[in-house]
């Protein structure tokens, strides 16, 4: 029995980092959800108030544009996906959601292999300086935006690199590096420090255990920190804007085009805005128990 | 803590600390270099010392953006904390629909910015907004673009919209990792509904309330692209915030001088808020082990 209940701890407590809302601690507080009509009252009405705004959008990219100017319908009255087939048959459309993702998936790689190895240096050495560095690199994920604009554009075009993915990429470091390291120092702080002290007396080498066994260990951690670059680069556009012309130009911003000379095409405008949310809504099921933790860098 | 002291660590650091490096300190060697010196055109610049800053500072703009600013931090803050905490205690902790709530929730923090101003600005239209339309159909005469209450009430309402989910992910996260002998403890007591949360949930979830409110401050604090995209500042100045302030003086006049003196300021300021954000998250990483333990 002792030894029943040992092991279920052991479990446990190796299981603990990395799942932050656990069926284990569930139970917890069930004996207060009470069924009573508000426990399911606030979400349900919460959920209903997120879900108009998107409703409508999604509404509209099926409707014509007369339809949406001459009447008001809560479902199209005759659905059509001309809208889309705009965006889907026109190159001026559909490159910008592939230079979007072009741009959020070289960033995503750049942050994650250069934050891996510092998240480590971190999480299991003190060194020279690391408190400070460890809080210049916080400061940089709450810098805004704005102020750094002017100088990016600077910076990029002295080297040539305005309009091209790799800008943008680079750019977006600024913000994503440090939340990677960050993300990545809590789930590696819940990794014991025994495990990498026995490789290293069964003679692995640090690159060779590194790969091998601890980034297996944290790969839930890496999934999340991916997961949350992908995100804030995909969700930026003040930078992304800025730092392209024609052919590196994000979706967000091909968006603003559809302001024609016959006004703006509404149906073409949603359709687009939908699209950009379907990346999102997709990659948001395979992480939708760490999305807290992410938020919290980890620290949850 | 038990970390042994390893200075080839920084080795580890070092592509970190170039790539971010790179990114920010020469682009604030740029604006530092802006921020001093005055331009007649022709890439000429001269030596203008403080000048830009005393303009700044003295200047009505700068203070009017920045009050709105803070006032737009606190009413959002005021809002969407304890309505997060309140929807965080009432959501379904097990079950098929956990996961469908999480997700649904979440959604809106995964859009866009532009595009959170776009459908909000489709939203209120009074033609074809499903909120305007019901909002006129009701008698109401809203117009966000021309009404400086409804320009701010738009905005607010989109910022509940777009970023009460995170306050109640937190504190969910919180919520179901307190261990269940609390509330067994609890109802041996006799402890009432009030008290379980003030006494056991509250004091359990004082980490992550913190990060909430400190990402939320700093997130509001900068926000640019939704309301930029929503109002354009409008109408007027009146929701012109310190971001949409900066990009105008920066990219629309390119007044560099000031701009770069604003920028400056701004970046001081958010570094200051930073410092007290790592300062408190360094201890709520250190209390952390103790919640294990009781675990």
């Amino acid at each position: 029995m002792a030894n029943r209940v040992s092991d279920t701890k052991v479990a446990e407590t190796t299981a603990a980092p990395a799942n932050v809302i656990d069926t284990k601690n569930v139970r917890a507080s069930n004996r207060f959800a009470r069924k009573s009509v508000s426990r399911w009252l606030v979400p349900t009405l919460y959920i209903v108030f997120l879900m108009l705004p998107i409703y409508w959008l999604l509404n509209m990219s099926f409707k014509t544009n007369q339809e949406i100017l001459s009447r008001f319908t809560l479902i199209p009255d005759n659905p059509t996906l001309r809208n889309y087939a705009v965006i889907f048959t026109d190159p001026s459309w559909y490159t910008g959601y592939i230079n979007s993702l072009i741009y959020v998936v070289m960033n995503t790689t750049i942050s994650i292999v250069a934050a891996l190895p510092a998240a480590y240096a971190f999480s299991r050495y003190r060194f020279l300086g690391d408190k400070h560095m460890f809080f210049w690199l916080l400061s940089n994920r709450m810098a805004p935006a704005a102020v750094f604009v002017l100088p990016f554009f600077q910076l990029y075009s002295a080297f040539g690199l305005i309009d091209t993915h790799l800008a943008v990429a680079l750019a977006h470091c600024l913000f994503n590096v440090p939340l990677a390291v960050w993300i990545l120092e809590g789930f590696m702080s819940g990794v014991p420090k025994e495990i990498d002290e026995t490789a290293y007396i069964d003679g692995y080498s640090f690159p060779r255990f590194f790969v091998k066994i601890f980034m297996p260990l944290i790969a839930s951690g890496i999934g999340v920190a991916a997961f949350f670059n992908f995100m804030f680069s995909w969700v930026e556009l003040l930078i992304a804007r800025t730092l392209t012309t024609t052919d590196a130009k994000p979706i967000a911003a091909i968006m603003t085009r559809t302001v024609g000379a016959s006004g703006v095409d509404w149906g073409v405008l949603a359709a687009a805005g939908v699209l950009t949310i379907i990346p999102g809504a997709l990659v948001i099921y395979f992480v939708r128990n760490y999305i807290a933790k992410g938020f919290a860098l980890g620290r949850v | 803590m038990d970390k042994p002291y390893n200075n080839k660590a920084w080795l580890l650091v070092i592509p970190v600390f170039l790539l971010v490096a790179i990114s920010a300190i020469i682009p604030i060697m740029t604006v530092v270099n802006y921020s001093v010196q005055d331009t007649f055109g022709n890439n000429q610049f001269f030596w203008a010392g403080t000048e830009w800053f005393q303009d700044v500072l003295r200047s009505d703009r700068f203070w009017n953006s920045l009050s709105r600013n803070l006032l737009f931090s606190f009413i959002v803050l005021c809002i969407e904390i304890p309505l997060g905490i309140a929807i965080a205690l009432t959501m379904p902790r097990r079950g098929i629909w956990v996961p469908v709530c999480l997700v649904l929730m979440a959604l809106p923090l995964l859009i866009p910015w532009n595009v959170v101003g776009t459908i909000w600005q489709i939203f209120g239209r009074a033609d074809i907004g499903l909120l305007g339309y019901a909002l006129d159909q009701m008698g109401i005469n809203y117009n966000y673009a021309s009404n400086i209450f409804d320009a701010w009430a738009t905005i607010i309402l989109m910022d509940v919209w777009h970023w009460t989910s995170l306050v109640v992910l937190l504190c969910y996260a919180g919520l179901v990792s307190i261990p269940e002998a609390y509330y067994q403890a609890a109802k041996i007591d006799g402890a009432s509904r009030w008290s379980v949360f003030r006494y056991i949930q509250l004091p359990k979830l004082r980490g992550v309330l913190i990060i909430a409110f400190l990402l939320r401050f700093m997130d509001s604090f900068m926000i640019y692209t939704e309301p930029f995209v929503l109002t354009g500042g409008g109408p007027g100045n009146s929701t012109t915030f310190m971001s949409i302030d900066l990009v105008k003086q920066a990219v629309g006049q390119f007044d560099l001088g000031p701009a770069a003196a604003m920028s400056l300021v701004y970046q001081l300021m958010v570094i200051t808020i930073s410092y007290i954000f790592f300062t408190v998250m360094s201890n709520v990483g250190v209390d952390k082990p103790d919640a294990r333990v009781e675990d």
